[in-house]
C-alpha cells in the first residue's frame, strides 16, 4: 500500500519540532525516541506499520490547541489517535507525523439526567461512558464490538455503530455537541446540550470525517434510561435465503428488534469449536433481541416466532433465563476471537440493501472458491451491514495480497448492488483506493472542498479516506 | 423554470452562473417564508423531480425525487404500515401559505416534529442525497443503506442548508413502522417549571416516550402537559399505566387513546398561528426552558409559548418588533420563523461563521443559490 513520501524538510527539523512541543507539554507527554514511538506504529489494522516522528499525549483542550498551533506553524503532519482500535488504519502514522493521542483525556466533565446527556473528554472509552451513568440505570447506546477499548474520539471520527443501532442509531444520532480544535489551534464549540445546533449542520459532517477536519477533545453524548429487560431468540435455518427472507418479513410486520444478528455456516462452525455455545447444525443462524418489560418482550417474541415458523426453522430457541440469554450471545460475541484462533483474517464491513442478501452471500461463496480463501459471514442483518471475515495466512507470501484483492471484489459487489464500502469501520487507508467505485470525481471533489475549508494546509490525517492521486496537489501545497 | 431532470437542471445552473443570474429554489412553496429574504432573478421549480423511485418495506428504505409531494410519500409508506419517523411539521397554518409541501423542502429546512425527541430529526433519518451544486455539477452522497460511513457525511450537511449549498434532486430515507396504537397521558394544570420536571422524569424513564409537550394556559384554556407512548397495544397499555402512576406526583393525570389530532396541533404549532405576530423557535437544554420562559414573560407580557421535545424546543409568539434574542439568557439559539424584524438565524461565533461562509463559497462559488437565505 502506498503512503506519501515523508517530508525531508520536516524530518530534518525533528529536534526543533520536539523542543517546541516539549515547551507546551509536561515531559511525560511527549515521546520521540524511536524505540518508544514504535508502540504507535499501527492500529488494529496491523498489516501496515510506520512509526511516527513523535507522539504527544496532551491532558486537556488547551494543550491540544498548543500542539496543533505549533504543528500548523511548522507545517508538520498530525495523525490523531483515540485508542488505536481502528480496523481501517485510521490512526496509521506517516514517518514525518506527530501522533496526537487523546488517551489521557478520559474524564467525565458533566452528567445531567434531567436533560439526559453526559459530557466527556474524548479519550474516554465507549464502555466507560455507560460505566459512568449505569448506577442511575442509564446507558450510552452505540456499542461497537471494541467498546471495552475504543475511545469516543475514534467513535466520533468513524461514526461508529454496533449491534444495537437498528433501534438506537449510530454515533451521529447520539452526539449532541463537541469541543474541537482546528488545525491552526483555534478552539470551537459545536452543538451542545440543546438538541439542534444553529446554522449549517457542522456536527453532522465532523462526525465520520476520520479525524481530518479537527481534533475532537470533548463530546456531549445523549444517554438513555435502560430498558426494563432484554431477551434474545435464536433461530436456525437450512439456507441463507430463507434466513434473509425471515429478517425481511419480521421488519415488514412492524416489529423493530434492537438487534438482528446473522451468522452463516462457516462462522457457526468456528464459533462452536471455540465457544461451545450449543448452536444448531444449520446453514444460517439469526439472533434477534427485543427489549422492554416481561409482557412487552413476550408480545414481541410471539410475533417474531410466528413469522419465523412460517419459514420452517430447524431450530427456534427462546431464552428462558439470563444464563440462556448469555449462552445465545456467547457465540456471536466470540465470533471474531474464534476466527482469530484458526487463522489470520481480514474483516470487511460493506453494507448492502437487505433484499440483496441472498445474492451477495452466494457471490461471496463463489469468490471464496475462486480465490481459495475461506470466508465466514457474521453481520447486522437488520441494517444490511455485512462483516465477511476472509481467512488467510499472514506468513505465506502473497496470501495477504490475495486476501486484499478478494476483499476489494466483495466491496465492489456491495457497491454494485446498491450498498457501500463501509458501514461502520471507516475508510482509513484500507478502503481509500476503492472510493472511486462508489463516488465519481465530482463527488470526491466536493468532499475534498470540505477538508479545504477546515484544514487548508492538509496537515490532519491527510493520507486517509481519499485516493492519494486525488489529494496529491493539495497535500503538496 | 421547471427543469425535467438532473441534466437539464445542471445545464440551467451552469448558464445561470455564467450570466450571474441568482436562483430561488421552490418545492411546494409552503415554506418560502423561512430564512432571510432571498434576492433572486429566476425561480427554479422542482416539480419535475416528483415520484418515489424505490421503496423496500423489508429494508425500511425509501428513495424519492426532491419535488415529490410529502403527501404522496406518506400515502406510499402508509400502505405498507410505515412512516417517516421524524413527523415533519406542516408550516401552512403558521406561515399562512398554501400548496403541497414537498420532501425536498422538508430536507432543505430539516423539518421535524414531536417524535424528534425519540426518533431523531429529519437529518437522522436521511441516508442519501443527490444535488446540483452552484457550478452545475451533479453530486451524490450517502446512498440507500442505513449504515454508511464511506467518506464525509454530506447528507447531514445538506439537511437544513436551506438550498444554499446545492439544489436537492433526490433524497433517501430510513423509515419505520407506524405504531399499532398510541396513548396520550395528560398532566392537568401544572406550571411550566413543574411541567418540564414531569417531562424530564418521563423521558428519563424506561417507557420510551415519543412525544413530550407542554401547552401553557392560553386565554380560557387551562395548561396541559402531554406525553405520548406508542407501539403494540399490550405494551402501550403497560407503559402508559406505569408512566401515569409515575407522573401522578406532579398533579392530576388522565389518559386518552389514539388522540392523533392533539399531536398534529403540537406538530404544526396550530395554537400560536392565529395572529400576525412574530413566531420564534428557540432551542435550549430542557431544564433551562423555565428560566428562559420566565425572562421572556417579564420582558414581553404578551408572549405566548408552546413547549415541545420535553422543553428543549420553545415556540414563542411575540410582537413583531420584539427582539426575543435579548431574552435568551441560557445556552441555545433562536430562529425567527415568522416576521421580518430581525435576522432569521442566530449569528454564529466568528470562527464558525467563517467556516460556514467558506463552505458556501466552495459549494456555490458564484453565489447564485438561495443567496442570503442563511445570512
Amino acid at each position: 500500500m502506498e503512503m506519501p513520501i515523508p517530508s525531508e524538510m520536516v524530518l530534518s527539523r525533528k529536534s526543533d519540532i520536539v523542543a517546541r512541543l516539549r515547551a507546551v507539554l509536561s515531559d511525560d507527554a511527549i515521546i520521540s525516541e524511536p524505540s518508544q514511538t514504535q508502540a504507535y506504529e499501527c492500529d488494529a489494522l496491523t498489516a501496515y506499520r510506520c512509526a511516527p516522528m513523535a507522539v504527544v499525549l496532551p491532558r486537556n483542550t488547551q494543550q491540544v490547541s498548543d500542539v496543533l498551533r505549533i504543528c500548523f506553524e511548522l507545517n508538520v503532519p498530525v495523525v490523531p489517535r483515540g485508542s488505536g482500535t481502528s480496523l481501517a488504519g485510521g490512526a496509521l502514522p506517516t514517518a514525518d507525523s506527530v501522533v496526537l493521542g487523546v488517551a489521557r483525556m478520559n474524564g467525565v466533565l458533566e452528567t445531567n439526567y434531567d436533560d439526559r446527556y453526559i459530557r466527556v473528554q474524548s479519550g474516554r472509552t465507549n464502555l466507560s461512558v455507560t460505566g459512568a451513568v449505569e448506577q442511575n440505570d442509564f446507558f450510552y447506546a452505540p456499542d461497537p464490538s471494541s467498546q471495552l477499548a475504543c475511545a469516543i474520539a475514534g467513535n466520533v471520527a468513524m461514526n461508529s455503530g454496533g449491534a444495537h443501532c437498528l433501534k438506537y442509531g449510530v454515533t451521529t444520532n447520539n452526539l449532541l455537541g463537541v469541543t474541537m480544535v482546528m488545525m491552526n489551534g483555534e478552539i470551537v464549540e459545536i452543538g451542545g446540550a440543546h438538541l439542534d445546533a444553529a446554522g449549517l449542520d457542522l456536527l453532522g459532517v465532523i462526525c465520520g470525517s476520520e479525524g481530518q477536519l479537527g481534533v475532537v477533545t470533548e463530546a456531549t453524548l445523549r444517554i438513555l434510561h435502560k430498558p426494563e429487560g432484554a431477551r434474545p431468540v435464536l433461530i436456525g435455518f437450512d439456507s441463507n435465503e430463507v434466513a434473509g427472507a425471515c429478517v425481511s418479513d419480521i421488519i415488514k410486520a412492524g416489529v423493530l428488534p434492537v438487534a438482528i444478528e446473522f451468522m452463516d455456516r462457516p462462522c457457526i462452525e468456528a464459533v462452536e469449536d471455540f465457544a461451545k455455545a450449543g448452536y444448531p447444525d444449520a446453514e444460517a443462524v439469526l439472533i434477534i433481541e427485543v427489549e422492554g418489560s416481561e409482557a412487552e418482550i413476550a408480545e414481541q417474541l410471539e410475533k417474531i416466532t410466528a413469522i419465523a415458523k412460517q419459514h420452517n426453522p430447524i431450530e427456534l430457541r427462546e431464552s428462558k433465563s439470563s444464563e440462556e440469554s448469555a449462552a445465545i450471545w456467547a457465540g456471536r460475541k466470540a465470533a471474531f476471537g474464534a476466527m482469530g484462533r484458526i487463522s489470520d483474517y481480514m474483516c470487511l464491513d460493506g453494507t448492502i440493501p437487505v433484499s440483496e442478501l441472498p445474492l451477495v452471500l452466494r457471490r461471496i461463496g463463489e469468490l471464496s472458491k475462486q480465490y481459495g480463501l475461506k470466508v465466514a459471514n457474521v453481520f447486522h442483518a437488520g441494517d444490511g451491514n455485512m462483516h465477511p471475515l476472509i481467512l488467510f495466512n499472514a506468513n505465506k507470501p502473497g496470501d495477504l495480497e490475495l486476501c486484499e484483492s478478494m476483499g476489494a471484489e466483495i466491496l465492489k459487489l456491495c457497491v454494485e448492488v446498491g450498498g457501500c464500502l463501509t458501514g461502520e469501520h471507516g475508510v482509513g487507508v484500507e478502503k481509500r483506493d476503492l472510493m472511486m467505485t462508489q463516488y465519481n470525481a465530482a463527488d470526491i471533489e466536493t468532499q475534498l472542498h470540505v477538508k479545504d475549508v477546515f484544514d487548508p494546509a492538509w496537515l490532519l490525517n491527510a493520507a486517509k479516506v481519499f485516493p492519494l492521486s486525488t489529494t496529491k496537489s493539495r497535500r503538496a501545497s | 423554470m421547471t427543469p425535467k431532470d438532473e441534466q437539464e437542471l445542471a445545464q440551467y445552473v451552469k448558464d445561470a452562473g455564467a450570466n450571474g443570474r441568482k436562483l430561488r429554489i421552490r418545492g411546494g412553496g409552503t415554506r418560502l417564508a423561512l430564512g432571510n429574504a432571498v434576492s433572486y432573478d429566476d425561480m427554479v421549480s422542482m416539480d419535475g423531480f416528483s415520484g418515489v423511485s424505490l421503496y423496500e418495506p423489508g429494508a425500511l428504505t425509501l428513495v424519492a425525487g426532491a419535488g415529490t409531494p410529502l403527501r404522496e410519500i406518506t400515502e406510499t409508506l402508509r400502505k405498507s404500515g410505515q412512516q417517516l419517523p421524524f413527523e415533519p411539521m406542516d408550516h401552512c397554518a403558521l406561515l399562512s401559505s398554501t400548496g403541497e409541501p414537498t420532501i425536498g423542502g422538508v430536507v432543505a429546512c430539516n423539518i421535524s416534529g414531536p417524535r424528534r425527541i425519540q426518533a431523531g430529526a429529519c437529518r437522522d433519518s436521511l441516508i442519501g442525497v443527490r444535488f446540483v451544486n452552484g457550478q452545475g455539477d451533479v453530486i451524490k452522497n450517502g446512498g440507500r443503506v442505513m449504515k454508511n460511513v464511506t467518506g464525509y457525511d454530506l447528507v447531514k450537511l445538506m439537511a437544513g442548508s436551506f438550498g444554499s449549498l446545492g439544489i436537492l434532486t433526490e433524497v433517501a430515507f430510513k423509515v419505520l413502522p407506524i405504531p399499532e396504537t398510541q396513548t396520550t397521558i395528560t398532566l392537568h394544570e401544572v406550571d411550566l417549571d413543574v411541567a418540564v420536571q414531569a417531562m424530564s422524569s418521563a423521558l428519563g424513564s424506561p417507557f420510551d416516550v415519543t412525544g413530550a409537550a407542554h401547552l401553557p394556559a392560553l386565554e380560557n384554556t387551562p395548561s396541559k402537559t402531554l406525553l405520548r407512548i406508542e407501539g403494540f397495544a399490550k405494551s402501550v397499555k403497560y407503559r402508559a399505566d406505569k408512566l401515569a402512576a409515575k407522573l401522578s406526583r406532579f398533579g392530576e393525570v388522565s389518559q386518552s387513546y389514539d388522540d392523533h389530532d392533539i399531536w398534529t396541533d403540537i406538530q404544526n404549532v396550530t395554537r400560536l398561528s392565529g395572529t400576525i405576530d412574530a413566531i420564534w423557535r428557540v432551542s435550549v437544554k430542557p431544564s433551562d426552558a423555565p428560566q428562559f420562559c420566565e425572562t421572556l414573560a417579564k420582558n414581553c407580557p404578551n408572549a405566548a409559548v408552546q413547549l415541545d421535545w420535553g422543553g428543549g424546543l420553545i415556540w414563542a409568539r411575540v410582537p413583531n418588533d420584539f427582539d426575543l434574542r435579548q431574552c435568551l439568557n441560557v445556552a441555545g439559539h433562536a430562529t425567527l420563523i415568522r416576521g421580518d424584524g430581525f435576522a432569521a438565524f442566530q449569528p454564529q461565533p466568528s470562527v464558525l461563521a467563517k467556516v460556514e461562509q467558506n463552505l458556501r463559497q466552495k459549494f456555490d462559488p458564484v453565489g447564485i443559490l438561495n443567496t442570503g437565505i442563511m445570512g
